[in-house]
């Protein structure tokens, strides 16, 4: 790995908010941390951010200077305008007259907000402030790029649309850190940490977390929950067995990512 | 409805304390310390007839600090400048002369008092009085320089500490922390604005007080603006502190007010700080609002000379220094990576590794 997390535990309090936990993070490449609240997620960024040290482990992270960071929180000013919140990050990040004038253009143009240059922060819609704080975090053209749940609380098209100023990122070469608990997103990315109670309970390409589902996966309708290890999708039931026999009444279903996130979760419990 | 809000108020503690122990220690410090009354009044007596005038004053307002018959009114006239006595007796040549410090309001109306029953007990002519500084005994005079510095505390402590805080709760102060910024980069971006506003403040309370209240500027203006810098670092400095103990707003006010209240009641800007109980007194001898409101009289009324107030710049200084630097040290610890550090951390901070 060239950035990231080798196994990391951190304390906080009495509580272990995570254990043994690995991120690689590489350049030109999006790994997603990927769990429910109080998983993990943000206390891995926290601590690849440098806001947290942790009780063990090593972190593998490059200079202040060539770190973007998007807290779960605002990460940008609403008290100034999309303008002035782009000068504070540049003059923050000693970025030069010429090359602050030719980035912010860009990222302007790419995040929508050109129009809006001259509107406060605290004026813009959910999705335009989330694409205001990844553009400031993106200003100096960072070699990691850290996105505490980039997307959460934002409308589908936003959501789109920031995917693919991350993914542009990511494509020039930005090593890419984020958390989000939308499967779909976790699904595009290059490398998956799927974090349960503090924990991960994969670490792997999404193809390779389809690929390691254990036992046998089906579907079944009926209103009643058919084995405790089965869950609802739309208007049937999946059900996983662990150990490849799937109760009568149940049709194998091939596994997507979604399924194959459910049974690593549901995977890990069991191991609790 | 009432059980939530005392479920809430429970897990409040800073409000419960304040609720409780503010008004016990307000009773209890305004028991002591709201005294208009000047038990004890430091006077000097010189001149040819100071030994036989120093008898006469065995009223036991008046404290006398020095007898000396080889001084004369120059003497005199120094020891109320730089604030040694707040009488002084001068003997001989056409009868005694008695001048008075003005610009203790409350000393003076007590001396006069005194001055007079010394006067009848003894059946002599009262003596000529001449009162400096402040000849009216106009209270805006003394009030104006106190209430600057009062001024200037409430923009330092109470607006500062919310300026961050505000920081805090918007969660921009983690980004900060992940930025190429040092603690002290972000502090003194932080007060720069506050210290620029406030020195704009206390220039318009001066000039209003000068033009509307006719209060007079006696001194070196370059006095006032070194102490009024030291006093504005140490208000600005105390506002951060109070930031880096508080979580959101309301517990920031909270605090700064805290902080604020006893430099209202125990600064000398309302009681004067002689008459204070000797066990409040020490109080007022830690804020820094007594040292400048010593500072601000002493320049605009007085004109006294530096050389005469290092006391209060020193420990204005001495002050600016611990409270910055609490202020910077706990600042560090939210901003500076490794902040809050976990306890045996092995982390370390590496470069690429050769993958």
């Amino acid at each position: 790995m060239t950035w990231g997390l080798r196994e990391v535990s951190v304390t906080r309090g009495r509580k272990q908010a995570i254990a043994d936990v690995t991120v690689p993070v590489d350049p030109a490449r999006i790994t997603v941390l990927i769990g429910g609240d109080g998983a993990g997620k943000s206390t891995c960024l926290e601590v690849l951010a440098g806001l947290l040290e942790p009780c063990s482990g090593t972190v593998f992270r490059p200079p202040k200077e060539l770190i973007g960071y998007v807290p779960a929180t605002a990460g940008f000013y609403a008290d100034l305008t999309v303008q002035e919140n782009l000068d504070f990050s540049a003059s923050a990040y000693r970025l030069s007259g010429r090359e602050y004038t030719a980035k912010a253009a860009e990222l302007l143009e790419k995040t929508g907000l050109g129009p809006a240059r001259r509107r406060l922060g605290g004026q813009l819609s959910g999705g335009m402030q989330r694409k205001l704080a990844v553009g400031m975090a993106l200003l100096h053209t960072p070699g990691l790029l850290i996105l505490d749940e980039p997307t959460t609380g934002v409308d589908p098209l936003s959501r789109a649309e920031l995917w693919r100023l991350i993914s542009g990122a990511a494509a020039a070469g930005t090593a890419v850190a984020a958390s989000t608990t939308y499967v779909n997103e976790a699904a595009r990315a290059a490398w998956v940490v799927l974090l349960e109670a503090g924990k991960a309970a994969a670490n792997a390409s999404p193809a390779q977390i389809l690929k390691d589902v254990p036992g046998a996966l089906g579907t079944a309708t009926g209103s009643a929950r058919p084995t405790p290890l089965s869950w609802r999708r739309g208007a049937s039931w999946r059900v996983w067995a662990p150990d490849g026999r799937l109760p009568d009444g149940t049709q194998p279903v091939r596994p997507d990512f979604e399924d194959a996130v459910v049974t690593a979760t549901l995977a890990s419990e069991r191991g609790r | 409805m009432i059980a939530k809000e005392f479920r809430e108020l429970r897990r409040d503690r800073r409000t419960v304390a304040m609720l409780i122990v503010l008004p016990v220690v307000l009773l209890v410090v305004f028991g002591y310390a709201a005294n208009f009354k000047v038990s004890s009044i430091p006077v000097v007596v010189t001149g040819p007839g100071a030994s036989q005038a120093a008898t006469l004053l065995r009223e036991p307002t008046f404290h006398v600090i020095e007898v000396n018959p080889a001084a004369g009114e120059s003497v005199a006239r120094a020891r109320l400048r730089d604030g040694q006595a707040v009488v002084a007796v001068v003997t001989g040549g056409h009868g005694p002369l008695v001048l008075m410090d003005g610009s203790q309001l409350f000393s003076v109306e007590t001396a006069e008092s005194a001055l007079g029953r010394i006067a009848s007990a003894n059946a002599v002519a009262s003596p000529r009085v001449e009162i400096l500084y402040n000849p009216d005994l106009t209270t805006s005079w003394v009030m104006v320089p106190g209430l600057a510095g009062l001024i200037l505390v409430f923009i330092g402590t109470l607006i500062t500490s919310l300026g961050v805080v505000r920081e805090r709760q918007a969660g921009t102060l983690e980004q900060l922390a992940v930025m190429p910024l040092r603690a002290w980069d972000v502090i003194a971006g932080k007060i720069a604005p506050y210290f620029i506003m406030a020195a704009v403040d206390l220039t318009i309370i001066v000039a209003i007080g000068m033009s509307v209240f006719h209060v007079p500027f006696a001194g070196n203006p370059a006095i006032f603006c070194l102490g009024a810098a030291l006093f504005l670092l140490v208000t600005l400095g105390m506002g951060v502190l109070v930031s880096t103990l508080s979580q959101n707003q309301g517990q920031a006010i909270q605090l700064a007010f805290m902080l604020v209240l006893p430099q209202v009641l125990l600064s000398g800007l309302i009681f004067p700080v002689a008459s204070m109980a000797a066990g409040v007194r020490w109080i007022s001898y830690v804020l820094p609002l007594t040292y400048f409101i010593e500072i601000s009289k002493g320049v605009m009324l007085k004109a006294v000379p530096i050389s005469d107030l290092w006391q209060p710049i020193g420990l204005l200084a001495l002050l600016a220094v611990v409270v910055l630097g609490l202020a910077v040290f706990r600042f560090r610890r939210d901003l500076a990576p490794g902040g809050r550090k976990q306890h045996a951390a092995a982390m370390r901070e590496e470069e690429p590794a050769a993958s």
